[in-house]
């Protein structure tokens, strides 16, 4: 355990990695599903089949292709880069791989949010005249947020873990996972007493982040 | 969706037609716009193109681009899918039904073990599932990689002695977190099973071991049905991850061939193409089974309502009824794949049921 003690400045570092990932795509995915789910309830047919398909197409892609693409494909293929050093620029690269996946899964939660919404809600907004702009913004959002706390938490907790696939070929940013895998092979500490510090990292992550979801959707939970 | 979302907004007047149409092209200009930002990435490299987008040669087909007809033509040869693609989808398979079996048996014992009436099968139960529930499955599956390394290190077993294949790690992650998630989804079920089942069981003088046997668990299994193949799409989703220690899984082969070939995009949209058919069949499957269940006056129970008992369900039906159910629930799979799976155009309504790899987690609290 000294071993792994000693090196806990890379534990440390690695961690940030998946934070900071964590946090940026949160923020990304959130406001990309917010508009893809926006998109999936307009009137507007077309944007109703695209934002559908994106959303079934992505969603049964395996992450690891996701972020391979944006690695292989956007990255280098495309030649197009996000930031002046290499660091930063997997960084947003995998940021972007990772939003463009969670997004999926956040418009999903907000759609069956949207669906637990009672018919006499949206009726009685749209008898007094708002617009679909004005019912989705002031009546409909508001009330699916609501709802979709509980399983928008899920969907965060799995973002944490997933901020690992982040590791693959093409990308290799070097969040926790990576660092792990690196300290395993340069052997510079016991493997088991590393695997238990990693995972008792990640756990410092998702379970508080899981109990927060789980208290907070009770708290603001609409009365019906 | 249909029903809720039509309500959002009126039948279209001629107003709001035009600015339908509005809408329309404008998002038809935005995504033909995208499509070409991707076309001419993908033809010539950004940095390398200086011509003018009123060049007709800017728009040509660049041999050496990624639409050139010889980076798609492998994908007509028989040799590319007998020696990448099937062996690939083969290993995938292999991967996840193995998984599949072995996750749904480690997420019935430890589903149950967490309901058990003695603390030292709960306690470590519940420890067990949180643990490889809150974790990546990356890690698992780096971790089982290196366990001869640990044997060496622990006990001083020379690292040649045993080997950890990458099809044994990819198939131990998998089942180790899969399989956390089943057992909470298996208890979600077991817990939502009216009480009355339980009672009358109890009071024709059954044991416990024959009540949780015969009466809750193929209850909680039919009802549980949906989440339960939701998951295994999870499952096959999450087996690509072999790729990163180097599993020949389908994703693997792509990538081989793609070196091979030259034709990374080619190549991403293919074996996409390939997951999201796989992924949707059995997504199908999970949506039919749910609207089966329903059709029986019989609610599929979620992961995150394990408390809110269901309706009325069959309480009538009792301890031989609700054992017959079993048969009937089973028979009618295969054929889903072929059939109902398709029969049934997308509609795209998922009841939000296959979230990611935790959807049920909500329940925790």
């Amino acid at each position: 355990m000294e071993a792994f003690l000693s090196n806990i400045d890379r534990v440390v570092d690695g961690f940030s990695w998946t934070v900071r990932l964590t946090l940026v795509s949160a923020l990304l995915s959130f406001v990309l599903g917010i508009l893809l789910t926006a998109m999936r309830a307009s009137p507007v047919p077309l944007l109703r089949g695209l934002a559908t398909s994106y959303v079934e197409g992505v969603r049964n892609t395996p992450l690891t292709l996701v972020l391979l693409f944006c690695g292989l494909g956007l990255n280098s293929a495309l030649g197009l880069s996000m930031a002046d050093s290499v660091a930063m620029d997997v960084f947003w690269w995998a940021v972007i791989g990772l939003s463009a996946y969670t997004a999926c899964f956040v418009s999903e939660s907000l759609r069956a949010g949207i669906n637990t919404i009672p018919l006499g809600q949206v009726e009685a907004a749209r008898s007094l005249g708002l617009t679909f702009t004005q019912n989705l913004r002031l009546i409909v959002i508001p009330q699916a947020l609501r709802t979709v706390v509980g399983p928008l938490g899920s969907v965060l907790i799995a973002l944490t873990k997933n901020t690992t696939v982040a590791s693959v070929a093409g990308l290799g940013v070097q969040e926790a996972s990576r660092e792990m895998k690196l300290m395993f092979d340069q052997g510079i500490a016991p493997v088991l007493p590393t695997f238990v510090g990693f995972a008792i990292g990640f756990l410092i992550l998702t379970l508080p982040t899981g109990y927060f979801f789980g208290w907070l959707s009770k708290r603001v939970a609409v009365v019906r | 969706m249909s029903v809720q979302t039509a309500v959002l907004f009126d039948v279209p007047g001629p107003r709001a037609r035009v600015r339908n149409v509005v809408y329309t092209v404008a998002t038809l200009i935005l995504f033909a716009a995208g499509l070409a930002v991707l076309y001419l990435g993908f033809n010539r490299t950004l940095t390398e193109r200086e011509t003018s987008l009123f060049d007709p040669a800017t728009w040509a087909v660049n041999p050496a681009g990624q639409w050139a007809a010889d980076k798609w033509e492998p994908f007509l040869r028989p040799e590319t899918w007998t020696s990448y693609v099937l062996p690939g989808l083969q290993n995938t398979l292999t991967a996840a039904l193995t998984a599949s079996v072995l996750a749904i048996v480690f997420g019935l014992l430890f589903g149950i073990g967490r309901l058990s009436e003695r603390w030292w099968i709960r306690v470590p139960a519940g420890a067990v599932v949180e643990f490889f529930r809150g974790i990546p499955l990356l890690m698992l599956i780096f971790f089982t990689m290196a366990l001869p390394i640990v044997a060496w290190q622990l006990f001083d077993i020379p690292t040649g002695t045993f080997q950890v294949t990458a099809l044994a790690a990819v198939v131990t992650g998998l089942t180790l977190y899969n399989g956390s998630v089943l057992a909470e989804v298996f208890r979600a079920g077991i817990l939502a099973v009216p009480k009355g089942q339980s009672e009358a069981a109890q009071a024709i003088g059954m044991t416990r071991t024959q009540n949780l046997w015969l009466i809750l668990i193929p209850q909680a299994v039919t009802s549980m049905m949906p989440a339960i193949v939701a998951q295994l799409v999870v499952l096959l989703k999450d087996s690509a991850l072999g790729y990163i220690i180097a599993f020949p899984e389908l994703l693997r082969s792509f990538t081989l061939l793609a070196t091979r070939e030259s034709n990374v995009i080619p190549a991403a949209i293919i074996c996409a193409l390939i997951y999201i058919a796989i992924n949707l069949t059995l997504s199908r499957v999970a949506i039919w089974l749910e609207r089966r269940n329903s059709r029986r006056g019989r609610p599929s129970a979620k992961p995150t309502d394990a408390e809110g008992a269901p309706t009325k369900a069959d309480t009538a039906t009792g301890a031989a009824g609700a054992v017959a159910v079993e048969p009937t629930v089973q028979e009618p799979l295969p054929d889903t794949l072929t059939e109902e799976g398709r029969a049934e155009p997308g509609d795209g309504d998922t009841d939000g049921n296959g979230t990611d790899g935790d959807g049920s987690p909500a329940g925790r609290g």
